[in-house]
């Protein structure tokens, strides 16, 4: 009897003390949480009649677990529905590898009727020529790649979106996150370092990484970043263990990254440590330190190439997407964590970007080995003109490869270099 | 070894009812070893529908029309046809040594060293050699490289008795690691395969048909390994170091000798599946370019008893539904995933049923056990 009334008594504790628990969660601040998107994606409206027996595909590397493809199988199936093509006439294939099998999946969609075959990995290039080159009549397009316009197929073109704009726009949320850390003297202004999830050496990377780098310098010239790379698009593991080196060993007191898992924003979360995403928001994996996220709607670019392919009018051979076109997207802001008065300076930027006076490769802004850039060739050609480097002008995918000052590599062949 | 080997509990404090006691069959009919796959594939085909159905919520006739035209369909059968050679092909090379009882599971490592000679020859000669001179100097290095990863454990195997299974399955890290590395030095950009851009075009069409020269070259391999494991000396001698070492040195087999020109030929046949992967179709190299039909190879030989006349059928089956099943996840909607849940379902199945073709299963009748304890 005596236990009877113990375990009683006990379990009866151990509820009040539950509630007593719950309700002083209840006292503290109520979350703001996400705001409004800043650039959102419009709602997708077409003129054109697509004909009933019109097909398109989508290839893509990995399959919606990862935000890069579900990036593009959204605004895929998006569009398709928008402008009335249906599920069945919109086919997608995904987990398909950079290699041969690339080229075998462009084949099969060419059988079943496809007229437009998009594939959304770097390293399918070669595989989507190959195929376009074997079937004439059928248009094919591949995001991020470079040979198009050298290739010289009219059935085979590039596209790809001028993020670095997008990525700017991040740079200057965490550029006011660090000078709201300065001002509470939570840090110093020589401890204004950031930290970078890179995950291939390519110029994409170093492009998106400089244009986040600069739009935080804008507005907190004392900042510095350090970058490391993980040699995989998608690896949560490696992404978490170089967020957590970042933070750990380089100092880094905001997180940035380009790769697709949620390795850096958890890590960022349970070490308590701002952080900017890259291909839509992670708010909820990050309620306490989530900033912001730019992302590339693909909707423009699907909307534009079946409506020029029902046309029967070319597709141009290099597409680079841009605000203005609702390419590049911006979430809402975590307004429990971005500092104040961040919604307006984007604003302005926005603005900015939008009447073409703000150029995020303006050379007065940058130098490398401490002297201003003033030429610089890729492929042959002079991409720097009227102070400014001319990013995504003669081809669609980035070729900004300039390792500028105030970034710091700690490696650049995957391999730790330090250890 | 006593036929009637009894794998059910035995009696031993209390008394025991046995409902279900397991035998070892001796001899099975081949008819009645037909009729288990059959009842097999046709439960897997079963179990495969509902799920099917519970997933895209289509009728099952027209999943099984939408696996059969995904194999066999409009733009589809080559394809097809071109990966059950190479399947096929890996599964040959691996045959050899498992007849002799060595359990090579380094296909996977053998062929990619061999697609990796292949391609390091195509990305420095593609451009500079012929095709007369460049085809023979791709297949020569791939054989070279295939038969040094297969050597490699069998002599540590002859001569100091290593674990075959370890070593054969390390090295296949090793030769991935390789493989990266090449990748690092060929594309200075970083990527993760290298394509026809930097290794050149590798072997043209056969009479304007593609993989025709990967297809024809494992038809013939067929037939000769058939002929060589089943009527020539070595294959005689292959089958008695399986059997048992000591008999074979009773009567006067160079065990040694044996194994390692075995895991050479091994090696060797790895090597050319890497070659007709790289060189004759993908033409281009990644850690994946085996995407590890090295390991499923071991399955199709074992399930083709190590004859290469049923590995034909065995790997059909799994290539078929592969492709079908990658039909499915296209047509209606679904991941990639959902091809790798189909192929797990039925080679489960599959595999299982060889349990019943080696174990029989005698289910004592509770009428029968209650008369037997009264006559006691």
């Amino acid at each position: 009897m005596f236990k009877k009334i113990l375990s009683l008594s006990l379990a009866l504790l151990m509820v009040l003390g539950c509630l007593a628990a719950f309700a002083s969660c209840k006292g503290t601040t109520k979350r703001l949480g996400e705001s409004a998107e800043l650039l959102p994606r419009k709602t997708i409206t077409s003129e054109v009649t697509v004909p009933a027996d019109f097909k398109i595909g989508l290839i893509t590397l990995h399959d919606e677990n990862s935000t890069y493809d579900k990036n593009f199988i959204d605004a895929f199936k998006a569009t398709a529905t928008a402008m009335g093509i249906p599920a069945e006439n919109a086919i997608i294939k995904t987990g398909i590898n950079e290699d041969e099998s690339c080229y075998q999946a462009a084949q099969d969609l060419v059988a079943k009727g496809c007229n437009i075959i998009f594939a959304d990995s770097f390293g399918h290039e070669d595989y989507m020529i190959q195929a376009a080159r074997e079937n004439p009549s059928v248009q094919f397009c591949h995001a991020t790649g470079t040979k198009a316009h050298t290739e010289g197929l009219s059935n085979y073109q590039n596209a790809f979106a001028a993020i670095y704009e997008g990525r700017y726009l991040a740079g200057i949320v965490a550029g006011m996150k660090l000078n709201e850390m300065i001002e509470s003297g939570k840090i110093t202004a020589e401890q204004a370092v950031m930290g970078y999830v890179g995950a291939f050496t390519y110029a994409e990377v170093v492009s998106g990484l400089t244009s986040f780098y600069l739009g935080a310098k804008s507005v907190c010239p004392s900042v510095t970043m350090k970058v490391r790379y993980t040699g995989s698009w998608y690896n949560p593991t490696l992404e978490q263990e170089a967020a957590v080196a970042l933070i750990e060993n380089d100092k880094c007191v905001l997180i940035s990254q380009h790769a697709d898992s949620l390795g850096a924003p958890n890590a960022c979360q349970k070490a308590g440590v701002p952080n900017v995403s890259y291909n839509g928001s992670t708010y909820s994996a990050g309620k306490d330190t989530w900033l912001v996220s730019s992302a590339i709607n693909w909707a423009p670019y699907f909307q534009y190439i079946i409506e020029q392919t029902v046309k029967g009018e070319d597709i141009a051979t290099d597409w680079t997407g841009t605000i203005a076109n609702n390419s590049v997207v911006l979430s809402g802001l975590n307004q429990d964590v971005v500092a104040k008065g961040t919604k307006e300076a984007i604003e302005a930027a926005i603005a900015q970007f939008k009447a073409g006076t703000l150029k995020v490769f303006a050379t007065n802004t940058f130098t490398k080995d401490g002297v201003a850039v003033t030429t610089y060739t890729v492929e042959n050609q002079e991409v720097i003109s009227d102070g400014a480097f001319n990013e995504s002008d003669f081809r669609s995918a980035p070729y900004f490869d300039i390792k500028i000052d105030g970034i710091e590599y700690k490696n650049t062949r995957f391999k730790d270099e330090n250890s | 070894m006593n036929k009637e080997q009894q794998f059910a509990a035995t009696p031993e404090k209390k008394q025991h009812v046995q409902w279900i006691h397991i035998t070892k069959r001796d001899n099975i009919s081949f008819q009645k070893g037909l009729l288990i796959r059959a009842i097999a594939i046709l439960a897997a085909l079963v179990v495969c529908a509902i799920i099917t159905v519970v997933f895209t919520g289509s009728n099952p006739i027209s999943v099984y029309g939408t696996m059969f035209k995904g194999a066999f369909g409009k733009g589809r059968f080559l394809v097809t046809i071109h990966n059950l050679s190479i399947l096929l092909c890996i599964s040959l090379a691996v045959t050899p040594a498992f007849r002799m009882r060595f359990w090579n599971i380094g296909a996977e490592g053998q062929a990619l060293i061999g697609g990796l000679a292949t391609a390091i020859v195509m990305f420095n000669l593609h451009s500079k050699a012929p095709l007369w001179v460049l085809i023979p100097l791709m297949l020569i290095s791939a054989l070279v490289a295939g038969a040094i990863w297969g050597v490699i454990p069998a002599i540590f195997k002859a001569f100091w008795k290593t674990n075959e299974t370890l070593f054969t399955l390390m090295m296949n890290y090793v030769a991935i690691q390789l493989v990266e590395y090449f990748l690092k030095i060929a594309d200075k950009n970083g990527s993760n395969s290298v394509g026809p851009y930097l290794l050149g075009d590798g072997i043209p069409n056969l009479f304007g048909v593609q993989y025709l020269f990967n297809i024809l070259v494992v038809v013939v391999l067929t037939g000769l390994l058939y002929v060589y494991l089943k009527y020539s000396k070595h294959g005689y001698e292959i089958s008695v170091v399986g059997e048992s070492e000591n008999t074979a040195r009773y009567v006067g087999i160079n065990v040694k000798k044996v194994i390692i020109r075995t895991m050479i030929l091994s090696g060797l046949l790895c090597g050319l599946t890497g070659f007709l992967i790289v060189g004759g179709a993908s033409h281009a190299i990644s850690s994946n370019s085996v995407g590890g039909q090295g390991f499923t190879a071991i399955m199709v030989s074992w399930l083709g008893k190590f004859n290469p006349l049923y590995m034909i059928l065995t790997a059909l089956l799994i290539v078929f539904m592969g492709r079908g099943a990658d039909e499915i996840s296209t047509i209606f909607g679904l991941t990639k995933s959902f091809s790798d849940i189909i192929t797990g379902i039925i080679l489960f199945f599959i595999i299982g049923c060889e349990f019943f073709i080696r174990y029989q299963i005698h289910f004592n009748h509770r009428k029968k056990m209650t008369e037997e304890k009264e006559e006691a």
